[in-house]
């Protein structure tokens, strides 16, 4: 079992790139064709292998509006190891697809967990008639034609890419996790798609043995995140599922950007929920916007407009935006929300605070 | 100098600077510290690099424009607020830089130098070796933030060694902490309309 503990004291080993780099070099070669990766049966790429597990995170990422089709598959007789429940171990061998459609398949991305504990990244762009998807180049695809997009293009990431949102995280599986797979689903969440047929949830890794060591209160009861109301619920899930992976605690990982925001959430803490509150409600911030003389804070009860966390939300000036990368349009919906949380439900709960 | 003749004396500055420098082992990632050689190693990549070029504000001295050692590798100065760039004619020239050399203005917007010093608040004092590693590999700030902007030339920097970056990350912990709140960079004219429509 690797702790948050030894994962850092293993991020400061001067030879980590190298570890990375020569595990890369000793796997297999990526395949060509995102039908040799396994996902499909043979000869189909449309037909999932039966023993691949496909599932749909209650606050998913926000993608420029694209579809999106998730799978993890566990090699034989391996298990998700929960002891840390917001930092689950995934065996060796570990895959995982992400399938992005915009009018068509665009591109399927891919992350497989190395021998030596590492993980490496790869995208598959998917050919016009759609028979198949091909490796991207390492760099990625700065702008790849795509009518059916808004803009026209479409960017492929490159492996860089991946490693900056996947690897600020204390695991790089984002979508996988306690509270993103909970039963006790939240309503209000932007995008929410509804869970396939077959698709897993939590309850259903530990019945069918693909999680062990989960926390008996978790198997007791559902995680949820802890807000005082359900708009507040659905801002922090959307925050936790957009922007935690990067503001993570800067404790759990040495990768985590240390800048005091904290939006990850922590089942079993009861403090999580407060530790996010106090990164952000009339937090300082350094971000001046032009025509400013003084900063605004992170956020600002009753106050949108003059909170940081909505205009960089808004924003797409590559030095600006939030994320910085991934997407090319701000999340309108998203964007709502968090505005209806700071203007209406942050003030009265405020009022009510000791 | 050779190498090693360098690395005593770098030490031997270490040592006598002491109250003045932070402790060689202070460090985000703790563990085992680095080792005084490694410390004189990162201080020699600092240097022959040029990171002092851009990150020490220069002064005018007798001879001319020259590094100010008390802002040593503090990135641009906070108390020096900078007017809009001069707008260039159309032509070879592109880009304008402050005197101190800390400020550049082109095509991609003005971009301010880092503060590399250990101050928790302004510099790099709560950043891992991480986090170094990751801004200068992938050309983002902390390596999941903002592009790095130019004049850093961190597409030639990429190529450090891991044990370079461990050398160069555990020097600048050592350097004397400096107070200075470096602007974010400002975008070039045209996508600042863009973005506030």
């Amino acid at each position: 079992m690797r702790s948050p503990r030894l994962h850092r004291r293993r991020a400061f080993l001067p030879a980590l790139g190298l570890i990375v780099a020569n595990a890369a070099a000793m796997a297999a070669p990526l395949p060509e064709r995102l039908s040799d990766t396994g996902l499909f049966v043979a000869g189909s790429t449309t037909v999932v292998r039966p023993e691949i597990l496909s599932f749909t995170p209650q606050y998913p990422l926000w993608s420029d509006g694209a579809v999106k089709r998730r799978w993890l598959h566990l090699p034989h007789g391996s298990t998700i190891d929960a002891a840390q429940p917001n930092a689950w171990e995934f065996p060796v061998g570990t895959r995982l697809w992400k399938e992005f459609s915009i009018g068509r398949r665009v591109e399927t991305r891919y992350i497989e967990r190395l021998e030596d504990g590492s993980w490496r990244y790869a995208t598959y762009v998917w050919t016009e008639d759609g028979h198949d998807a091909l490796l991207a180049p390492a760099e990625g695809i700065a702008a790849l034609m795509l009518p059916e997009a808004g803009s026209g293009r479409y960017v492929i990431p490159s492996q860089l890419d991946c490693r900056a949102c996947h690897e600020g995280a204390p695991v790089p599986v984002l979508g996988v996790s306690a509270l993103q797979l909970s039963p006790d689903r939240d309503p209000l969440a932007p995008h929410a798609e509804r869970p396939r047929p077959g698709d897993v949830d939590l309850r259903s890794l530990v019945e069918r043995g693909w999680l062990r060591n989960l926390p008996q209160p978790l198997i007791d009861k559902a995680p949820r995140i802890e807000a005082a109301s359900p708009a507040e619920r659905a801002a922090l899930g959307y925050l936790h599922g957009n922007c935690g992976h990067c503001h993570a605690d800067p404790a759990s990982t040495a990768a985590a950007v240390p800048v005091g925001i904290v939006l990850a959430q922590e089942v079993l803490n009861p403090a999580a929920t407060a530790k996010v509150m106090r990164s952000l409600v009339g937090a300082p911030s350094r971000f001046m916007p032009s025509g400013r003389t003084s900063a605004m804070p992170v956020v600002a009860p009753g106050a949108s407009g003059n909170s940081v966390l909505t205009q960089r939300m808004r924003s797409r000036n590559p030095q600006v935006q939030m994320p910085p990368l991934g997407t090319a349009i701000a999340d309108s919906a998203g964007l709502a929300l968090i505005e209806r949380w700071i203007d209406h439900d942050l003030p009265s709960t405020q009022e009510h605070q000791p | 100098m050779n190498r090693s003749a360098f690395s005593t004396t770098a030490v031997s500055l270490a040592l006598l600077a002491g109250p003045l420098l932070s402790p060689v082992a202070r460090s985000a990632d703790d563990g085992s510290g680095p080792t005084a050689d490694t410390v004189a190693r990162g201080h020699y990549l600092v240097t022959i690099a040029g990171c002092n070029d851009c990150h020490t504000p220069l002064k005018m001295g007798p001879a001319g424009p020259e590094p100010d050692m008390d802002r040593m590798l503090s990135g641009h100065p906070q108390s020096l607020a900078m007017p809009a760039p001069p707008k260039l004619p159309d032509g070879p020239w592109l880009v304008t830089a402050a005197a101190t050399n800390t400020a550049w203005s082109g095509p991609w917007g003005v971009s301010f130098t880092a503060n590399l010093t250990p101050d928790p608040e302004t510099g790099l004092g709560r950043w891992t070796l991480r986090n170094f590693m990751d801004t200068i590999r992938s050309g983002r700030h902390l390596g999941r933030g903002r592009p790095i902007l130019p004049p850093m030339p961190y597409p030639m920097y990429k190529h450090f060694t891991d044990e370079d970056f461990a050398a160069i990350y555990a020097y600048l912990r050592t350097i004397p902490p400096i107070r200075n709140q470096v602007p974010e960079p400002l975008p070039p004219p045209v996508v600042a309309a863009a973005s506030m429509q």
